[in-house]
């Protein structure tokens, strides 16, 4: 499937994949970050059950201390 | 457009600062000196003397609440800037009270974890008012690397969303100045499309 995440085109090879397996599969460790599927906000408890797929607008931003 | 027009078109407005600290103290200022015409300035700290390496206190000022502070400093630089201060640790459930009525909210917190909670609870209980985020700029050089980015028309970050904030890499003045301003300008790009 092909998604967008952070305005760039992104393949899997699943057809749908979880929050928590697209961090894994890109190699997103750092914790704490917001994602956004589709303009609306993931908990992080959903990671694991929150779907994404074909065509999904993904965002995801790291927060960093400091202010 | 000129100057007037622009400060009278931003004086109808009110915006949330949600912390006074370098991003926050920097940030008020830029928006004072614009002419935006209210601020909701929230912070529970008192000024200390470290903090002058990066934000917008004096020295005769060490000890006061930041939120007082600013607002003498505001004073001093736009009497007709109207400050709402709150002098307080925000928690998730005060956030509407807070900031509600304000057109656009600027995240300024220090911690990762209250800049979280920030996102979450303005998303949940005040939707549709634009979030500028705060993330990255600890450290000096690497001006280029602090960017600014559109997630959709109610989360903005400007930062470089890599550098943390620790003891053997702390903020600095510049870098904290260019964010926290950068912050500000994306304040007015948002308000200058409003009606």
């Amino acid at each position: 499937m092909k998604i967008l995440l952070n305005d760039r085109a992104e393949e899997f090879a699943a057809d749908s994949i979880s929050v928590t397996e697209m961090l894994i599969l890109k190699k997103f460790s750092y914790k704490m970050r917001i994602i956004k599927i589709n303009g609306a906000l993931i908990s992080k408890e959903l990671y694991d059950s929150t779907a994404i797929n074909e065509g999904d607008i993904v965002h995801m931003l790291y927060l960093m201390s400091g202010g | 457009m000129k100057l007037s027009d622009i400060r009278t078109h931003l004086s109808k407005f009110r915006v949330g600062i949600a912390g006074a600290g370098g991003l926050g103290s920097n940030c008020a200022v830029a928006l004072a000196r614009s002419g935006v015409g209210t601020l909701v300035i929230c912070d529970f700290d008192i000024v200390e003397e470290e903090n002058l390496t990066r934000q917008y206190f004096f020295t005769s000022q060490i000890g006061m609440m930041k939120t007082e502070a600013l607002r003498e400093n505001i004073s001093r630089i736009n009497p007709e800037t109207i400050l709402i201060t709150h002098q307080r640790k925000i928690g998730s459930a005060d956030v509407p009270e807070i900031f509600g009525g304000c057109h656009v909210i600027v995240e300024a917190f220090d911690s990762a974890e209250m800049k979280e909670m920030l996102i979450y609870s303005v998303f949940n209980t005040m939707p549709g008012v634009p979030l500028i985020v705060g993330s990255g700029l600890s450290g000096w050089g690497n001006s280029s690397g602090i960017k600014y980015r559109r997630i959709d028309d109610s989360l903005y970050i400007c930062g470089d969303e890599s550098t943390e904030a620790v003891e053997n890499n702390p903020p600095l003045a510049p870098r904290v100045g260019i964010v926290a301003n950068m912050q500000a300008n994306v304040v007015l790009e948002l308000l200058m499309k409003m009606s």
